[in-house]
């Protein structure tokens, strides 16, 4: 299919040259520094990443002042442990229950959290997963290999405004008493966008 | 502008494909086109908004078979171009006469504290909300030739006010370089039947963060 991320591949070499040719034009011109990108890249691809909310999770599930104040103003909670920017400007916190089930879509472009998420992944930003989350959520919670119990009320949040949302997830049974980073370990990428759940500890 | 960006709802995607153990970066070019829409985007000539309607205008067929990093690079491409910061001969060169450094290039030392500031959106609006929560709301019918954040699928669909946000500027018009503008914005809930009718899931609700003058009274 066009659209999956197999498909790249196959553009990878043009779209290298491409990208290559419009960096020596803007850094010749002097409108780009190289070594910005590099920074940028950096700062992605190695710091800012789900472990920033993996600890947001961890710390709402052990302390209830933490989690109320992430309830009521995310942006500010999420800036106590040092998460902040771009992207993620204006955060909500949604809090997963037994009746509810939050899931996180953009149906317009890729809007995401990328303070506490990092960048999203390609299944996020795909025609597949935009077209059809807010459609048939519980069908794409099944290409995860998650099936919801029925009278649970799945609520899709399209993130079309500046607003950007993390799910947090339930806590999983059997981890009381553990650390917070233990309890961080347990929280994936996909259970702080709904199309997953914390992990079960082995 | 009803291009290709709008997705909510159609067919013919297949499934979803989660990767395993997926890399930030899947080749060395996406990491680049990434740096380089921010680096340009760090010189103020155009908004986020502004950014988003370029990738939407790409032609359908084009937006539906690129990955996301290459919609990405082709629209900054047509964004410099309609700014004059390249030449169409530049880009088919691939190179450019030397020049000195753009007054506000953005320096390596001030890539941290540019992404941990980040660009807030919200603005002071002294307006009566003209809804409150649990407002019935009708998404406005509306085919704006612009840009737009309403999506197709709820346009005409009855919902309910959840929350009001307070002011944030208005993407409509960011787009078009009116930066200066900011309107109200609300979370509005649609069940699941308002929006696709007997074929919807069960118990399913959808929100949006929707403008002022995309709703009207239901």
């Amino acid at each position: 299919m066009p659209h999956d991320h197999h498909d790249h591949d196959n553009h990878l070499d043009p779209m290298e040259a491409r990208t290559r040719a419009l960096e020596t034009i803007l850094t010749r011109k002097g409108l780009v520094d190289p070594a910005a990108v590099d920074a940028i890249i950096e700062t992605y691809a190695e710091k800012v990443g789900p472990r920033n909310g993996a600890q947001v999770v961890a710390r709402a599930w052990d302390d209830a002042d933490f989690a109320d104040w992430l309830a009521r103003d995310a942006t500010a909670a999420i800036a106590s442990l040092g998460f902040s920017g771009r992207q993620g400007e204006h955060m909500q916190a949604v809090f997963n229950t037994d009746r509810v089930h939050n899931l996180v879509v953009c149906t317009l472009c890729s809007c995401y959290p990328w303070p506490v998420l990092g960048l999203p992944p390609v299944w996020y930003k795909s025609p597949a997963y935009r077209s059809r989350a807010v459609m048939e959520p519980r069908a794409v919670l099944r290409d995860f290999g998650l099936e919801l119990p029925e009278g649970v009320t799945v609520r899709v949040w399209d993130s079309t405004a500046e607003l950007r949302y993390l799910v947090i997830p339930q806590r999983p049974a059997g981890t009381e008493g553990m650390s917070r980073d233990a309890l961080a370990d347990l929280v994936t990428r996909e259970s702080m966008i709904g199309t997953g759940l914390a992990r079960v500890p082995a | 502008m009803n291009g290709p960006q709008d997705l909510g709802g159609m067919m013919g995607f297949g499934p979803v494909l989660p990767e395993a153990d997926e890399p930030v970066f899947h080749a060395d070019w996406e990491a680049r086109a990434l740096g380089l829409t921010l680096c340009v985007g760090a010189l103020g000539r155009w908004s986020l908004d502004t950014s988003r309607h370029a990738r939407e205008s790409l032609p359908p067929a084009v937006y539906l078979s690129a990955s996301y990093f290459e919609i990405w690079l082709r629209a900054l491409e047509a964004l410099l171009l309609r700014h004059g910061l390249i030449t169409p001969q530049e880009l088919a060169e691939g190179t450019a006469p030397a020049a000195p450094p753009h007054p506000k290039r953005l320096p390596p030392e001030r890539v941290a504290p540019a992404m941990a500031a980040g660009t807030p959106y919200d603005r002071p609006i002294t307006t009566p909300a003209r809804f409150r929560p649990g407002d019935k709301v009708r998404a406005r019918v509306m085919h704006p030739r612009g840009h737009t954040r309403l999506p197709r699928y709820v346009r005409g669909a009855v919902g309910v006010i959840e929350a009001d946000r307070g002011g944030f500027v208005l993407p409509d018009a960011s787009a078009e370089g009116r930066e200066d503008v900011a309107e109200r914005l609300y979370t509005v809930v649609f069940d699941g039947r308002a929006l696709w009718g007997p074929d919807a899931e069960p118990g399913t609700q959808v929100s949006v963060d929707a403008w002022e003058s995309y709703l009207e009274p239901a």
